[in-house]
């Protein structure tokens, strides 16, 4: 078989992206449809850019979750056909069986796996663990940010001061002396974790409860309904048989999450958290000066009610953008945690380790390293034009 | 003004202390004597024999006071080990340690021996740091004016189609780290696939003789990733300020347009990006590491990497005291910046 | 023509420019929309306006009518999206919408200048003043840096600023605000403009010291025969102010004519409900009720076919009114007054008042709070950003404070900036703990009760309506789940439903449809939130409530409707009201006792016509002859007060007034200085804080006299 010129290549990768291209065109119908009943995010599609962020941010949501059901990907991540090792893009591969795809599109790196397939595989690493771990670090960084900026004073200065500490340590030997096998073996990120992901169960439930007090028969067994699924949860997440923090039984343990990557996650969580207590702190000191505040106060409001309903939601247009942006740098930490190779596992498909291994041979073969890097290229790109159009519509009127 | 510097200073020692300690912890957690054990001494040691080994070397003392002891604060330790030999802290390598001073830390110039170089830290420390800040310079020189004029341009006139383009090109550069930039600079212009071969893609080279060739790639690739930030900022505040009301009257007291920008906007549009652009530097030096390892130009990020691999615990613990320095002295210089720029804080 | 006494440099200036005797400024026929992504915004239509050398023109209006726009336009800087979409703008004959950027630079600021509404913004905070002034000259007259400063430091002189060398070398912030808007007059002043456009210049000033920049303007546009364009939404200032006035109302010009016409005879149903909405300081309100316009103010896209004001008008005519364009017509026998309605001739003018259904003020009742030399200070560290270390300053924000307040009775409490009203609000309130002294709520002592300890019931009774209408209400709830969360809070109701229910009647109270219970904030009017946020206030059934400020913010056809309201709650529910304000024009209309404060001392408190009448204390003298007056007939006395309020940091020693105070001289030795003044009580309940004889006290005359017709 011939080598697929490029406008084959090109083809053959649109078919193959079919499953995302209707998802995007649902998800925009829908949007633009509904856009004047959907607040900021409806506002977001009369923005260009903003649309533009939005699609590439979906195209790799959607690719990553495709992915990880294998419907666009090609061949096995992992797999290896050794013939194929460093062959060019558009490659056919050689003594295929019948149920194999017959060509390497996006060419084979040094250990003969498919390129195209492991950028498909990588989405689905970041898409898993950015946002979620953005998410946590919110958590932890409002959880203590407001009371920072609502109180000031000596909590103010002490809190402060963490996160000034944390922001002087180099996120990259940080990086070295925390995720570590070594460390990993003295249990110390499954502690962080313990202490770092209880933050949202403390959220919900000052959130809850601050909202509901008046009224306790609402209240109480509201409060262990969702307590007692988000323990769950959470227990299951930071428990893990065989490791320093088992707290439940395994067969109630939901899911277990490796220790490589939990590892990863604590990290990216404490290394963020820290600057989202900052925006947040600064936000809370400027909104607590407002009229509103001064009337809930008036009318005997507690500090937590004031500062989760009153406060917080009138500070959610800096930080949804910031949400965005903050995905965006905790995809390239990721990223650079598999540059460096740590945490994840070397034969991971995620976009850092794949540059890592194709930059050996730079020289001579490009495309291992510069599919996955435009690919990271990209996502950052859309999440930063993403923010950008949020924040210039909310600006707006 | 003194007194604001004393009390910054006290901060930082502070600061510095609280997260040398976190280092030390962490690199003498268990796990990482063991591994140090096994490379220093033979790797097929069983668990008793890397036992006597730390014991013998002072490494089983307990946390706080071998820190203390690294500080110079507490006597170095003297030990008979378990094979006869008696080893002291503070002799000097093949030394005997009768010969050893008491103290010997931080406090008084020792910063303790590298297990991976084989040398002092003191001197591993300024050679390589020496490399980088050569890096450094050329990097702020690069990125600093390009990435002002960027954002100055872009918000000089918001909206406008230059504004559009600057800044797409701006939020380009923000998205792209260095990993990435550095990989498609390297195969567009000095790999053979391509072909141009203008530069160079290693900086080995740059180390004793740094040439256009050679380390023009680095520096841009370092540059690229802080500049799109800095501009970005610097347009946000730039573009404010041309809407604030002073703007319109200086506007509407005649001034002409260039001189609205040089004389009234600039120094005001300066504030904001000027404490970013310090407070840049822990993550420039993120940048740095990972353009050293990529670049193979043996500074101090790269020396981080060796160290940290290797938990060279001494040399990793130099490091950091030199990291936390660097940013902890940045932002004071941000401070007094901003003071400087902003007639409105008046320290007395 | 007022062109009175120029100095040399004037002359001389005044010659180089082009001799021109036409008119200044002539605005023909001017419309001007914002273009936005949704529509069409026509701020301003069919305006017309006519300005003579020397002149002044008001322009008259409520918030978003358009006033700014024709300011804006007239300077060209419209902004991205803003445009003149028909119409001219001639200046000494020279259309301005004809001129090259280049000439325009050149007009700016030397013969069309600006001043605005915020001073702070309006100067460069990192350039020194004297630079900013020096600008002038060396862009426009090629001055030489020498020339310049001379120049810069004349004007200075001339607004009257002390010290003007050291002025010249501070940099704004360094300058207090009242200081500050003398620079940006000075600014304006620099190069001798033919036309000076003053937006609201002194909205964000104190009235003692708005009186004095007022009095600044006049007489500097005497002195350089400056022609004016006043913008206000005050009318009182324009009377004080121009020679002219036009009103306008929703983008348009209504009414336009001489002081005396359009004040004393009227000929635009609009500008007679204005006067009729503001209360006057001289009158009383049985004699003059205070009458709100009904309705809203229409958005520029939503304005109804025919007359504007047609919805609010008492005289419309349906079929005539609502039809067709309506054309300004002149009115005969005034000289150049027009007006914008189609029955001016038809219309009664003299007709008197219906006469207004007096209501009875509810019986004042027992005594429920009382306060006893209660004192406040704040300790705060004398550098705010460098902080912390370094000595502390003791603020002393209220000064032994004692009075009573009865059920039913309106309290007002008067003062300017700083003088510690908010302070006050907030310890009674347990946002803050007093320092010394008691409060007693129905014999209660509450100084030291925090509001976390007070109990639900205390919190209920002394509640609070807030002076900024759009910051009051939590922008991201509903109006109706804010006024059920404060139900939920004061424990009352015991359903969902019944608090719905609850909240429904509340927005009845205040006059609001119950449809608005499910609107955002931001889909409502000021009045319109500001009357939720009295609805909320009365939640838990109130029994105290503090008004801080509630209507300052509102426009003055609104500021009628809400005083209404609160005067309205208060006689059904009974309702003690702490009225805070400046404004002394509705502290008459409303309250039964008044009680003025200077820098966190009472310097009077009395009934309300012992404090409007002689004797005064020198303060309260003052801040009366400083209100303007929307009355010709109103003779005041002209006091001007020197200098600006003292900042509470370093209240100056013995009498807080001393050093502003005219009758400081006639108190012997030097007892102002050194020794804070005692409480004299004068009449029955009357009691002023102040040296003076009780000799000196009956020379005084009053204020306010309204002249006999
Ligand atoms: N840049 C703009 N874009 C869109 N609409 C505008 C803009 N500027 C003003 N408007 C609208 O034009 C109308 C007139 O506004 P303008 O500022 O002239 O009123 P004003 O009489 O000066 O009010 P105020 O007393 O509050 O200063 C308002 O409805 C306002 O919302
Ligand atoms: S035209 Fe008609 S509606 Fe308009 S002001 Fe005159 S009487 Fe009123
Ligand atoms: S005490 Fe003296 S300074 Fe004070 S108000 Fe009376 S006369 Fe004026
Ligand atoms: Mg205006």
């Amino acid at each position: 078989m011939e080598p697929l010129s490029w406008a084959d290549i090109l083809g053959r990768i649109f078919v193959q992206f079919t499953p995302v291209w209707i998802a995007l065109v649902v998800v925009f119908a829908a949007s633009i449809w509904f856009k004047r009943n959907l607040g900021l995010y409806g506002k977001l599609f009369d923005s260009t850019i903003g649309m533009i962020g939005f699609a590439l941010v979906m195209f790799w949501v959607f690719t990553g979750i495709f992915g990880a059901m294998d419907m666009v990907v090609t061949h096995d991540a992992l797999n290896q056909i050794s013939v194929m090792k460093n062959k060019a893009p558009g490659t056919p591969v050689m003594g295929a069986g019948e149920d194999v795809y017959p060509y390497y599109l996006l060419g084979g790196d040094n250990l003969a796996r498919d390129v195209f397939s492991r950028m498909v595989k990588g989405a689905w690493v970041v898409v898993q663990i950015a946002p979620l771990a953005t998410l946590f670090a919110f958590m932890v960084g409002i959880t203590l940010g407001l009371p920072a900026g609502f109180y000031g004073g000596r909590l103010d200065t002490l809190l402060s001061f963490l996160a000034n500490l944390i922001l002087a340590f180099p996120v990259i030997l940080l990086f070295y002396l925390l995720v570590t096998p070594e460390i990993i073996a003295t249990g110390i990120p499954n502690y962080m974790a313990t202490c770092l992901f209880v933050f949202p169960l403390i959220f919900v439930a000052i959130l809850l409860n601050s909202r509901y007090h008046t009224q306790p028969a609402l209240r109480t067994p509201l409060l262990i309904g969702v307590l007692g699924v988000l323990g769950w949860l959470y227990l299951s997440l930071i428990s893990e048989v065989g490791s320093k923090v088992q707290v439940i039984p395994g067969f109630l343990d939901l899911f277990d999450v490796p220790g490589g990557i939990l590892v990863v996650f604590v990290s990216v969580v404490f290394v963020n958290s820290p600057t989202v207590f900052r925006i947040v702190r600064g936000l809370t000191m400027d909104i607590k000066t407002r009229d509103y505040v001064a009337a809930a106060q008036t009318r005997g409001e507690g500090p937590w009610y004031i500062m989760l309903w009153e406060i917080l939601p009138n500070a959610r247009g800096p930080l949804i953008v910031d949400f965005c942006l903050r995905i965006g740098y905790t995809t390239i930490l990721l990223g650079t945690l598999g540059f460096f190779g740590l945490g994840l596992p070397p034969e991971s498909p995620d976009w850092g380790t794949t540059i890592n291994d194709g930059r050996r041979l730079l020289s001579i073969y490009l495309h291992p390293a510069i599919v996955p890097a435009l690919s990271l290229l990209s996502l950052v790109l859309g999440l930063n034009l993403l923010a950008d159009g949020l924040r210039e519509e909310s600006l707006k009127d | 003004m003194g007194l604001f510097i004393l009390r910054r200073l006290w901060v930082m020692i502070l600061t510095a202390l609280a997260l040398t300690y976190i280092v030390f912890f962490l690199t003498n957690l268990y796990p990482n004597l063991e591994k140090l054990a096994k490379s220093q001494g033979n790797f097929r040691m069983t668990d008793a024999q890397v036992e006597t080994y730390l014991g013998n070397r002072g490494y089983l003392q307990s946390t706080p006071l071998k820190y203390a002891q690294w500080l110079g604060v507490a006597p170095g330790w003297v030990i008979t080990g378990t094979d006869g030999e008696t080893r002291a802290r503070c002799a000097a390598p093949g030394a005997a340690a009768e010969t050893a001073t008491t103290f010997c830390g931080i406090l008084q110039g020792n910063w303790g021996f590298s297990t991976v170089f084989k040398d002092g830290v003191g001197s591993i420390v300024a050679t390589r740091l020496a490399l980088t800040g050569k890096l450094m310079f050329w990097v702020m020189v690069l990125m600093v004016p390009s990435a002002l004029l960027l954002g100055v341009l872009a918000g000089m006139r918001e909206g406008t189609r230059t504004d559009r383009a600057l800044s797409t090109v701006a939020i380009t550069t923000t998205a792209t780290p260095e990993y990435v930039s550095g990989v498609i600079l390297i195969a567009v212009f000095s790999s053979s696939a391509v072909g141009l071969k203008w530069f160079k893609g290693t900086a080995t080279s740059a180390m004793e003789n740094a040439t256009f060739e050679n380390f023009f790639l680095p520096v841009l690739t370092i540059a690229l990733y802080g500049m799109g930030y800095i501009a970005r900022m610097t347009r946000a505040s730039m573009a404010e300020v041309m809407t604030a009301q002073y703007i319109r009257t200086a506007r509407l007291k005649g001034v002409s347009f260039p001189n609205i920008v040089m004389k009234h906007a600039l120094r005001n549009a300066l504030i904001a990006p000027f404490t970013v652009i310090m407070l840049q530097f822990p993550w420039l030096l993120n940048g740095v590491v990972i353009v050293e390892t990529l670049f193979n130009y043996k500074g101090f990020g790269w020396t981080l990497v060796q160290a940290a691999g290797n938990n060279d615990i001494e040399l990793l613990l130099g490091v950091s005291v030199v990291s936390v320095f660097v940013v902890l002295v940045t932002q004071l210089i941000s401070d007094i910046g901003y003071v400087y720029l902003n007639p409105r804080i008046s320290v007395s | 023509m007022k062109q009175v006494g120029c100095t040399p440099y004037a002359r001389e200036t005044q010659e180089m420019k082009d001799i021109y005797d036409g008119p200044i400024l002539e605005i023909d026929v001017l419309s001007i929309s914002f273009f936005t992504r949704l529509r069409e915004i026509p701020a301003v239509m069919d305006f017309s306006v006519k300005v003579m050398p020397g002149e002044a023109v008001g322009l008259v209006g409520e918030s978003g009518c358009g006033k700014s726009t024709v300011a804006l336009g007239v300077m060209q800087d419209l902004g991205k999206n803003g445009r003149i979409t028909g119409g001219t703008i001639k200046f000494k004959g020279r259309d301005l919408g004809q001129m090259s950027v280049e000439e325009l630079r050149k007009i700016r600021g030397s013969e069309i200048a600006m001043i605005y509404q915020e001073p702070m913004a309006s100067l460069n905070p990192a350039m020194k003043i004297g630079k900013q002034l020096m600008e002038v000259p060396m862009i426009h007259q090629g001055a030489s840096e020498k020339e310049a400063y001379d120049r810069a430091l004349q004007v200075v002189t001339d607004v009257k600023l002390p010290d003007p060398k050291r002025i010249l070398d501070a940099y704004p912030h360094q300058l207090s605000g009242g200081q500050q808007q003398r620079i940006v007059i000075a600014m304006a002043l620099m190069s001798e403009p033919a036309l000076l456009i003053l937006d609201e210049p002194t909205t964000a000033l104190d009235v003692t010291v708005e009186a004095s920049i007022v009095d600044l303007v006049k007489d500097l546009g005497r002195k350089y025969g400056t022609s004016m364009l006043f913008i206000s939404h005050n009318l009182g200032l324009v009377l004080e102010t121009c020679d002219r006035l036009c009103v306008m109302y929703s983008g348009e010009a209504v009414e336009r004519g001489s002081i005396a016409d359009v004040f004393d005879e009227m000929q635009h149903p609009y500008t007679q409900a204005l006067f009729r909405s503001i209360p006057l300081p001289g009158a009383d309100k049985n004699s003059r009720p205070l009458v709100a316009i009904p309705g809203n103010f229409p958005l520029p896209h939503e304005r109804p076919p025919g007359c504007n004001f047609g919805p609010r008008c008492d005289y419309f005519e349906a079929g005539r009114c609502d039809q067709g364009t309506i054309r300004m017509r002149p009115v005969k026998g005034n000289d150049r007054h027009e007006t914008r309605c189609l029955r001016f001739e038809e219309i009664d003018w003299n007709a008197p008042l219906a006469a207004a259904i007096t209501k009875d003020k509810g019986m004042i009742g027992d005594v429920v709070l009382k306060m006893e030399d209660l004192k406040k200070y704040y300790e705060v560290s004398a550098n705010a950003l460098f902080g912390k270390s370094g000595e502390t300053k003791v603020v002393k924000a209220n000064e032994t404070l004692s009075f009573e307040a009865r059920e039913s009775e309106t309290l007002a409490i008067v003062g300017e900036s700083g003088c510690g009203k908010s302070t006050f609000a907030k310890v009674l309130m347990g946002l803050e703990t007093a320092t010394a002294g008691q409060i007693l709520l129905d014999n209660r002592n509450i100084e030291s009760t925090p509001i976390e300890r007070r109990d639900t019931k205390t919190i209920a009774d002394v509640q609070m309506v807030f002076q900024n209408p759009f910051d009051t209400l939590n922008p991201s709830m509903t109006v109706g789940r804010q006024i059920i969360r404060a139900l939920e809070i004061f424990g009352i109701g015991k359903t969902e439903a019944d608090r719905r229910e609850r909240m429904l009647q509340l927005l009845d109270l205040v006059k609001l449809p119950r449809a608005f219970a499910d609107r955002m904030p931001r889909q409502l009017s000021g009045g319109q939130k500001q009357r939720v946020g009295i609805a909320r206030a009365f939640a838990g059934d109130a029994r105290i409530v503090v008004a801080d400020e509630p209507v300052s913010a509102l426009d003055v056809s609104v500021q009628a409707a809400v005083t209404d309201l609160l005067m309205e709650i208060q006689r059904e529910k009974k309702t003690t009201l702490l009225f805070i304000s400046h404004d002394l024009s509705i502290v008459r209309y409303l309250s039964d006792r008044v009680m003025v404060m200077y820098l966190g001392h009472v310097v009077e408190l009395g009934t309300t016509d012992q404090v409007f009448s002689p004797p005064y204390h020198p303060y309260t003298e003052a801040l009366l002859s400083a209100v303007p007056i929307a009355d010709t007939r109103v003779k005041k006395k002209h006091i001007v007060l020197e200098g600006d309020i003292p900042s509470a940091m370093n209240p100056p020693p013995g009498c807080p007034f001393q050093t502003r105070c005219r009758w400081k001289s006639q108190v012997p030795g030097k007892l102002c200085e050194t020794e804070v003044p005692p409480v004299r009580r004068m009449a029955d309940g009357h009691q002023i804080k102040c040296h003076l004889s009780d000799a000196k006290f009956a020379e005084m005359e009053p204020v306010i006299e309204i002249a006999a017709e």
